[in-house]
Formats: structure tokens, sequence, C-alpha cells
């Protein structure tokens, strides 16, 4: 946490993977201010290819989404909506509303002048990176093999074994895994966050984490930090953010993500699933439909040849 | 933007005012096409990322249900002693076990890694079940060709030639088998997914594919000459049911959801592959048209196919109809 200097999880090193313990991010865009450290230093440290220089014309974000060659996206999203206890209003400084006459709904400006007179605006940034499901359908579906949890909880996909078969592409509720088009290098695979788990292995915190200038993204223990991203919660609203809520899906089938973060309104907004589910939760009625489908061609093929031949 | 555009008008307004009173009150300009998402979701970028698959995998799905699905009539067919119907059958499937792999191995990202898919067998993983399925029903099917093809030239006598009777039985009959999972497994591989124009047709799917699997294989045959009366009604059976699905299909809506389907144009492959396999030959086959019946029948099964996976790549990029699936 900021004002923890060398103390701070993000900083000091650590042994999550020799002792087994569940590690997270926890994100919190209240205090991001849209540097894309995390981007540049994920892209640095694992050698991610750069995926083209396009203008999106979508404020300060030319990233767009996650992807196999971009492992940390760093969101600017543009509302007009208020930001906490945000004054908005006319923007003529000669004579501004008084302070008290805000805090004060009796005051003479009615709540409708109030209201009319708004222009409220805020920009809110959210560096979104893979969430590490508790249930991730990428790990699931994978037929080689290639993508396993690791000691620290975090999902891994294992570069030399993926065969590129793409269906943990179609099979990620958060669109986070791609394949990698050619001509970038390593072209064929999937590709997505592995959690620095070199750097973690080395008892080192992710590069992301280990640059964030205001610990928006704070590395550590997955439980320390649910807590710490509680209390934020609680924090902000008393602030008057009174729509800051946690993102982290525990009543789905994917029953919570390991890199969880704090959001300000809908999870809709930033692009996120509001309840996303992991894909294997369809395969029974799937298989069950197979099955009575395979029975009746059996039987269907049986009779024809036993009444018409 | 031309200087006499209604916001540029309101800007001019608002100019004077602030000259005049020192002061604006109210809203100023709202800047069209400005950084401000008008849509649910974060500028329009998908929240799923659309399949990557390319036009090998709906390929493979034609291939592999018809292979799959002529093993199933090779062994009826050998049952009821129609040994030259059951030959042709199982060349059909033996030859879908030849260009399934094929496909599939074009179609991934790094084809020299395709045997990484025998490190594991994954009950959970639609994929990994359909890699199992078709190496199982690959071995029924070529040695049992090659079995049927060595019974039909009469080289043997004796127990020889019973016990060569005997394992062009079971692997014909293992082929059948694996045969129908081949067919109907790829509904279950694209109906488990977070694609909601799949997901939300997980049931549908199987069936479908499924069913004009086994209305090609059908339809083949006979196209290869084999006029009799029992794959005729397979091929009605298999229009009967097509007509069924697209019924139901054209009232299963989910709205935005599964918009890909109803209101994009790649929704019209799946229709149009629908009425090919559904009620045109049906009717054709109904006015004594069974070549064209069944040419029907496979240009509309091999259509389909395509339509779902250009259906999967729309609603995939579509953040509306992720966000609209998982509210009903």
């Amino acid at each position: 946490m900021i004002g923890e200097g060398i103390q701070s999880t993000n900083q000091r090193k650590h042994s999550y993977v020799n002792d087994h313990v569940e590690v997270g991010f926890f994100t919190d865009p209240s205090v991001c201010i849209g540097c894309k450290a995390c981007e540049v230093a994920c892209k640095e440290w694992n050698q991610v290819p750069d995926d083209g220089f396009n203008w999106s014309g979508n404020s300060y974000d030319n990233t767009g989404h996650l992807g196999a060659s971009t492992w940390r996206h760093v969101m600017f999203l543009e509302q007009d909506r208020r930001k906490g206890n945000q004054i908005t209003g006319p923007m003529g400084l000669p004579n501004p509303i008084p302070h008290s006459e805000i805090q004060n709904p009796q005051s003479d400006m009615s709540a409708v002048a109030l209201a009319e007179a708004e222009d409220p605006f805020r920009w809110v940034f959210l560096s979104d990176v893979c969430k590490h499901c508790e249930e991730a359908g990428c790990l699931e579906a994978c037929p080689t093999g290639s993508i396993v949890r690791t000691e620290v909880g975090s999902v891994l996909v294992q570069n030399d074994v993926c065969n590129g078969c793409g269906y943990c592409v179609v099979s990620c509720p958060f669109g986070v895994i791609d394949r990698r088009p050619e001509p970038l290098h390593d072209a064929g695979g999937a590709f997505k966050c592995t959690f620095c788990y070199d750097r973690q292995k080395s008892g080192l915190v992710p590069a992301c984490a280990k640059v964030c200038p205001t610990e928006s993204i704070v590395f550590g223990r997955l439980d320390d930090l649910r807590a710490r991203g509680a209390e934020r919660v609680q924090q902000l609203q008393q602030g008057g953010y009174s729509d800051a809520q946690l993102y982290d899906p525990t009543e789905t089938s994917v029953r919570g993500i390991h890199a969880f973060f704090l959001i300000l309104g809908e999870p809709e907004a930033y692009g996120l699933p509001p309840k996303p589910q992991v894909p294997t939760i369809y395969l029974k009625s799937a298989w069950i439909s197979a099955f009575a489908t395979a029975i009746a061609s059996v039987i269907a093929a049986l009779l024809a040849f036993a009444f018409f031949s | 933007m031309t200087s006499n555009s209604p916001s540029e008008k309101r800007l001019e307004e608002l100019r004077e005012q602030a000259w005049k009173d020192g002061v604006v009150p109210g809203k100023g300009v709202d800047v069209a096409g400005g950084p401000i998402p008008r849509q649910p979701g974060y500028y329009s970028q998908p929240v799923v990322k659309p399949p990557v698959w390319t036009w090998e995998i709906p390929l493979y799905f034609f291939v592999g249900g018809l292979g799959g699905m002529s093993a199933v009539i090779a062994s009826a067919a050998l049952s009821f002693h129609h040994l030259n119907l059951a030959r042709a059958a199982l060349w059909l499937a033996a030859a879908g076990a030849f260009l399934s792999p094929i496909l599939l191995i074009m179609d991934l990202g790094r084809p020299r890694l395709f045997i990484n898919m025998l490190r594991v067998f994954k009950p959970q993983s639609a994929m990994s079940m359909g890699v199992w399925i078709l190496v199982l029903f690959s071995t029924c099917a070529v040695p049992g060709l090659i079995a049927l093809e060595l019974l039909a030239l009469h080289l043997f006598t004796g127990t020889m030639d019973q016990l060569l009777n005997i394992a062009a039985g079971i692997l014909t009959f293992g082929s059948a088998f694996f045969g129908t999972l081949l067919a109907t497994y790829t509904g279950v591989l694209i109906g488990a997914t977070a694609i909601p124009a799949w997901f939300l047709h997980r049931v549908f799917l199987p069936i479908h594919f499924g069913t004009a699997g086994l209305g090609s294989a059908a339809a083949l045959l006979e196209l290869l000459g084999h006029r009799i009366a029992a794959l005729n009604a397979l091929g009605y059976y298999a229009a009967a049911v097509e007509s069924a699905l697209l019924i139901w299909l054209s009232i299963d809506k989910h709205g935005v959801a599964d918009r890909a389907i109803h209101e994009h144009g790649s929704g019209w492959l799946i229709r149009i592959g629908e009425i090919l396999t559904g009620p045109l030959a049906l009717v054709l086959r109904l006015f004594g048209q069974v070549p064209f019946a069944a040419i029907s029948f496979l240009v509309g099964a091999l259509v389909s196919r395509f339509g779902w996976i250009a259906v999967g790549k729309v609603s995939g990029s579509d953040p509306e109809s992720v966000f609209a699936a998982e509210r009903l």
C-alpha cells in the first residue's frame, strides 16, 4: 500500500511459490493515473511483441482490449457521471455556486436547478488483466494440458505445449486469451498474462505491480487483498463514491477471480461481463442432447433397414 | 464539422452569453462521436473473443458428421445383409476418418504439435473428447473397411473367413458407436463455449449436426448409386427432423442475446442451410426427385455448418449480446 515504502507487498521479496500461497492482484481505479507503466513493464519483461500502433479515437486508449500480445490494458472511461463528491456545474468563475449550497439541499438553489446546471464528467482509469479464475474456462477447455494451475493459484499457458487449437479462445468468459497471429514472434500459440510466474518463482513481484507508481495494482496474498479490497470500497463509499463496488464474481460458476477489481459503476462499462459463467456448466445439457441424437440416429437407421428392405 | 451545425450554433450562444453575463448556466455541448460511449460496454469492444477458426473447422464438421453417420448406415446395412452398401458406407466412413484429422491439423496454429492432443484425456473438455472419439473412430473404421473388403474378395475359407467376418462385424459396429459421437460431439464443442449464439443453442446444435450428418451420409450413398428404400426412408427422417429444427430455431429467439442468428446476414446461412436440408429436401423426396433431394440436403448441411461458425464470430464480437445473455 502507498506509504509503506519498501515494506509494501509490491516491493518486498516473497516466497509464495515455495510456500504454495494463493496470490492475487487487486486493481483499484480510484488511484490509477492512467500512465500505462504496467502495460510497458509487462511488454518489456515478458518480451511481448507489439501488436500494431493503431489510433482508436477512444479517449487515450489506443490499446483496445486484452489479447495474445496485450496482457495488461489500461482502460480510459469517459463518463458523463459524477465522481464521488466532485463538484460539477457551470464553469463560469465569477458567480460560482457556493459550496454550502451544494452541501445543503435546503438552500435557495433547488435540486432541479442544480441538476440542470450540472455537467458532470469523470475520467476513470482501470488496468485490466487476466482474471486467473477460480474455475477457469480456458484451463478446462485446453485439450493438450498446456494450460495449468500453478502453486500460487494462477492460470498459466505452457507455450511449448500449446498447439494453437483455439478452443481456449472461445471458452474464456472474459475474452482474455487469444491466438497470436502471423507474422508475430511465437505465432500460432495461445497467449495471456502469466502472472509473471517466472518472476514469482524467484521471489519477485509481477512486473506490472512492481512499476505501478500509485499502487493502483497491488500484488499480494489473495486473502489479504480481498480484505483490503472490501476496506477500500467502504472507505470510498464513505467518501461519496456511492457506486464503488468490488468486481469479483464469486456467486457465479466462475467462483471468484484471483485478479479482482474495484470498479466505479456497473461492470458493463468496463467491458466486464456482469455474470460470467465457466462454459463447462453447459456440457451436461449439450452431451445429453448429443447422446439422445446418437441413439435416435441408430434407431432410425435400424428401423429404416428393417422395414424398407 | 461545419460552422452551421447545431452544436456549433449552441457554442456560439454560450460564448455570447459568457461575454454578456460572465457566467454560463446549463449544459454545454454534447460532443457527438466524442469519447463518451453511447452504447453499453467499453467503446463497443468485444467482451468475449470471437472464434479464430477458419474454413477447415466447418468443413470438418461436415466431413466428420458425414463419415461418422456413414458408419451407422454401414452397420445397419451389415445387420440386414446388404454387404455392398455396407462396403460403400464404410468407404465413406474411412474417407471421413482420413480427411478429418488433416482438416483439424491444418487449422491448428502450430500444426507440428498436433500430437500434444494425445497427452491428456479430459472429460470436461469437449475438444479433448472429440480428439479421442476421432482416434477411436479411425481405429475402427479403417481396419473395418479392410476386413470387409477382404471378406468381399472371398480370399479365405473356413475358420479364417469366419474370424474375418467376426472382426468386420465388431469393427463396423465399433465405428458406428464412435461415429454417432463424432457426428454429434461437434455440437457440444461449440455449445459449451462463452459465445452467446452458440451456448444458447447447446441443445439444438448436437441434434442438428448429428441429423445433418445422418442425412448427408444417406444422400451421398444415394448419389453414388445405392437407390434403396431404406436410404430413402433415412432421407425422409433427416429432412423431417431438420424441418422441425427450422421451426424450433425461428421460435426459440433470445432477443439481443442471439441476434447474430436472427438479425445479422450470417444467420441467413443457417436458415438457407436449414431450408435446403429440411422442407426443400422433404418436398423433393415427396415428388420422387431423390437425386435433387440428396444434393439439396448435402449443400444445406455444408452451408449450415459454415453459417454456425460465421454466426459465432459475429456473436462473439458483439458485447451487447454477451451482456443480454447473462441477464436472461
